[in-house]
């Protein structure tokens, strides 16, 4: 019962934004004079055979896996009130590198893998480390030097990508990174769809899959259950009350900055290693600030994040069919916008409501005066000659 | 009682019910015009539930207001004052960067062709000034005024606005006795010129010489008035709590021979190139001595507690805690190591609102058990120790589950003592332990602490309330700009001598001198 009603609590905001946000764009899209019970049809349609729609919920997976690591990365420095808003540079930085070692090195099969992923997650971790290491020592703020290191990371990237980690001949239509070998990439999972006797289509299901849901549940025991997570979330609420619990601020933002980017650097990986194996001016931009919309929609909870993850992941795979459908695909960003803005309105009102009925149930047990005690009837009493 | 003039406020079974409590129940208050009327009640027995009520911040469910004889119906401020009651807030609600007169002014400015006008304003304010001798200077900056100056230039904003009525919400909770003294003197001028004032308090003494008639509040409803020149203060105190009452004095000395905290001329800097905000500081905690600070807020205690805690950098001196030299560890070090925190403003450093009473168990105490398990929280064994500071020390809440922020003040503080007597610190650093709590708090607080001191615990006291200093010290210095400018003696020494150190007045003398 009570388990029931925590969920609740926890999902009624996010539900309430996603319900405001569809209906905002509902009438926007009827300003546009596109029918929105259309548009919804479209969306939700994922096909005609078995094939399409086992297709289109493989598409929404493998979308969804780098926004759930986007929105973990920006969620773990939210925890703690620091707005890790370089998420995307940290990730294209990463991502580069990584796939430039990959490819530079022939290992045994697991350990080229784990080569690619622990050099991704210390360029991610370098990244954000600046800012951390800036906002120590300087008191830089990490919003502005995490937003301008986004700008010079991306620079760095297309000099690095066309210049000395070109791996591309000259005059080929996308530049890129040299291939990485076979030995360094994730297969799919499509064999477990045979396991469940389902269609077994082309388009493979990145095998990073189980990868993010370890790294999801690590970050979910490192927040809830150690006591490093517990001086994170305590510096989160109230930063004067962590330091005076010993917690050494400082050191608590290097070190959350390095995990933050840690995760960033993840974020390329699903792509990288099950469908390009390159890095090139094509490759998947924008996840560090989509990141910080799931991080918001999913209350910077793992599981939050993951369903939140799922849902833009699905709103994102609609604009290709509403394209064919000729209908305009921007009402998925409209969506996604809308979302972002009702979700930071439900998060405080749901904070207001809890809190109150927080207030309620506690006063009910310790208020000056319930309703019981009062029925007694009050005893007037004069302490001496009153004057009344 | 003259029943042909009318009651200034009449209140007759005023009910107010909040979702799930009855914050006020059949009220019953009489104020005369032109009398000091005290309302005196514990901390949440619903005094500031029923002066927002008169105030119309509110309205009640039931009953009636009457002023000036006739029946009114808040439903704003605004109201309020249009009726002339007036209210003098305890948290002053001032502009720091503006003048007295603008800040008065503010919102009901007199204008002239759409613009201040000055004159005019100055000349109300110099009359105001002037018929209840406030010594109000327009054009000073309420920047450079000190609290008493800015608790008459809030008076001054009431009358401005034409109110006869008078409610100050805990005037003297932020004033040293001098002040004290002139504000009562103020009151009487107010009083001789028709003005009818309502005084909130908890502090039965000064009740008791302001005030000419007083009703009681307790637990919501008004148990009873009584006359000030008739009843002591013990007895208007047991109406008040329905019960026997604590004192803060202590018994024995339990002064033992061993120091646990040695600070040697330590000195804070103050920001960029101020003065210091704690200078050349050296004082000695030894087992069993309560040592207190006695000072006007804002001169140095506040940073004499974040340096010894670890919190603020010194420039110069030692912190010693036992035999090792503390001044370079971490404060989480100094933690573990024994030194217990009792915050001043407790939401700023002592809890996580938000968070769950269990996890405000850990906090400050995250390296040892019983709530943590190596690397890990021990949600199991914080939650059972939790339930057991609840029982012990009496902390009224649902469960080690309900959040912090759900909590009255006393709950929480008992919470944060009971988290902190748990660790068995070896010196307590207890900055106003007992404000804002309720009667029956303080005393569960003052016992512990006592009984903490029996056994041989150090504590540093800074306190805002001077007989809890005087009673519960074994030594008592007085901090004045960041310097220990005298020591007293206890048991010998009254508040006003100690208001007087604290302001300056005294030139340093030895303990006792009197």
């Amino acid at each position: 019962m009570t388990l029931v009603r925590r969920i609740g609590t926890l999902l009624l905001a996010p539900a309430l934004a996603v319900a405001i946000a569809v209906v905002i764009s509902a009438v926007v899209m009827g300003l546009l004079g596109v029918d929105p019970l259309q548009v919804l049809k479209v969306m939700v349609d994922l096909g005609d055979t078995p094939t399409q729609q086992v297709t289109a919920v493989i598409a929404i997976l493998n979308r969804s896996l780098p926004l759930f690591l986007a929105g973990l990365a920006v969620a773990i420095g939210f925890r703690m009130s620091l707005f890790n808003i370089g998420v995307e540079g940290q990730y294209r930085m990463a991502t580069i590198m990584a796939a430039t070692v990959g490819a530079a090195v022939a290992l045994p099969g697991p350990l080229h893998v784990l080569l690619i992923i622990v050099v991704a997650m210390a360029v991610g971790a370098i990244w954000a480390g600046i800012v951390a290491v800036l906002k120590v020592t300087r008191g830089v703020s990490e919003v502005i030097s995490s937003i301008m290191l986004n700008t010079i990371a991306l620079g760095l990237a297309s000099y690095l990508l066309t210049g000395p980690f070109r791996g591309s001949p000259d005059g080929a239509s996308v530049v890129s990174t040299a291939e990485i070998s076979e030995s360094g990439r994730i297969g799919g999972l499509n064999g477990i769809l045979d396991v469940f006797g389902l269609v077994n289509p082309p388009r493979q299901l990145y095998g990073f899959l189980p990868i993010a849901v370890v790294v999801g549940i690590v970050i979910w025991v490192l927040l809830q259950r150690t006591r490093f997570g517990f001086d994170l979330r305590a510096t989160g609420l109230s930063p004067s009350a962590a330091s005076a619990s010993g917690v050494d601020a400082r050191r608590m933002v290097v070190k959350t900055m390095l995990i933050s980017g840690a995760v960033a650097g993840l974020i390329g990986l699903p792509d990288l290693l099950g469908r390009t194996y390159e890095y090139n001016s094509d490759f998947t931009s924008g996840l560090g600030f989509l990141g910080i919309a799931v991080a918001l929609l999913g209350r910077n909870n793992p599981g939050g994040i993951a369903l939140a993850a799922v849902l833009y992941a699905f709103l994102d795979r609609a604009a290709v069919p509403l394209q064919a459908a000729s209908l305009p695909s921007s009402v998925v960003t409209i969506i996604q916008g809308t979302i972002v803005l009702a979700v930071v309105v439900a998060n405080e009102i749901a904070r207001r409501v809890s809190r109150q009925a927080a207030e309620r149930s506690s006063r009910q047990t310790s208020g000056p005066v319930t309703e019981g005690s009062v029925t007694t009837g009050p005893v007037p009493a004069t302490a001496s000659e009153g004057t009344s | 009682m003259t029943e042909s003039t009318p009651l200034a406020v009449e209140l007759r079974g005023i009910t107010k019910r909040f979702p799930g409590v009855v914050a006020n129940a059949d009220i019953e208050l009489r104020v005369r015009r032109g009398e000091v009327h005290a309302i005196v009640g514990e901390n949440g027995a619903g005094k500031s539930t029923l002066m927002k009520t008169l105030y119309g911040m509110h309205r009640p469910d039931e009953g009636q207001i009457l002023v000036d004889g006739r029946e009114v119906h808040f439903r704003s401020p605004n109201d309020a004052i249009a009726a002339g009651i007036g209210m003098v807030h305890q948290h002053f609600m001032l502009a720091d960067n503006f003048t007295v007169l603008e800040n008065i002014v503010l919102g009901s400015e007199p204008t002239k062709g759409g613009r201040l006008d000055r004159a005019t304003a100055r000349r109300r304010i110099r009359e105001i000034s002037e018929s209840y001798s406030l010594g109000l200077q327009p054009d000073a900056l309420v920047e450079g005024l000190g609290v008493g100056d800015r608790q008459r230039v809030e008076i001054a904003k009431v009358l401005y606005r034409g109110a006869t009525i008078l409610i100050l919400d805990e005037p003297t909770a932020v004033l040293v006795p001098q002040e004290v003294d002139e504000l009562f003197g103020n009151l009487a001028e107010l009083k001789r010129e028709g003005v009818t004032v309502i005084f909130i308090s908890h502090k039965l003494d000064e009740v008791r010489k302001v005030a000419d008639s007083i009703t009681v509040i307790r637990r919501g409803t008004t148990v009873g008035t009584a006359d000030p020149r008739t009843t002591t203060a013990r007895q208007l105190a047991e109406l008040m709590v329905g019960a026997e009452l604590p004192t803060p004095a202590t018994r024995d000395s339990t002064v033992r021979e061993t120091p646990v905290l040695r600070i040697d001329h330590l000195t804070v800097p103050g920001a960029a190139g101020g003065r210091a905000v704690v200078d050349d500081v050296s004082m000695t905690v030894r087992e069993g001595e309560v040592v207190g600070i006695a000072g006007v807020e804002g001169n140095g205690q506040s940073e004499l507690i974040d340096a010894v805690l670890g919190l603020r950098p010194p420039s110069a001196g030692t912190v010693v805690l036992g035999e090792e030299d503390i001044t370079s560890w971490s404060t989480r070090r100094r933690r573990e190591e024994g030194v217990g925190f009792i915050p001043e403003d407790r939401h700023r450093q002592g809890m996580l609102l938000e968070a769950p009473l269990w996890e405000n168990r850990i906090l400050g105490h995250q390296t040892r058990p019983p709530a943590v398990k190596g690397a890990f929280i021990d949600r199991k064994a914080a939650r059972a120790d939790t339930a057991r500071i609840m029982r012990e020390y009496d902390v009224r809440a649902p469960g080690p589950n309900t959040p912090a922020v759900a909590l009255s003040g006393g709950n929480q503080q008992k919470l944060i003592v009971g988290r902190e007597m748990s660790a068995h610190p070896r010196v307590l650093l207890a900055a106003h332990p007992t404000r804002g709590v309720d009667v029956g708090a303080q005393s569960v607080i003052w016992e512990l602490l006592k009984d903490a001191r029996a056994e041989g615990l150090g504590i540093v006291l800074v306190s805002a309330d001077l007989e809890e200093l005087i009673g519960l010290s074994d030594t008592l210095h007085v901090m004045l700009r960041g310097k220990l400018v005298a020591t007293v003696d206890p048991r010998k020494v009254t508040p006003e001598e100690l208001g007087g150190y604290m302001t300056g007045g005294h030139e340093a003398s030895p303990a006792g001198a009197a």
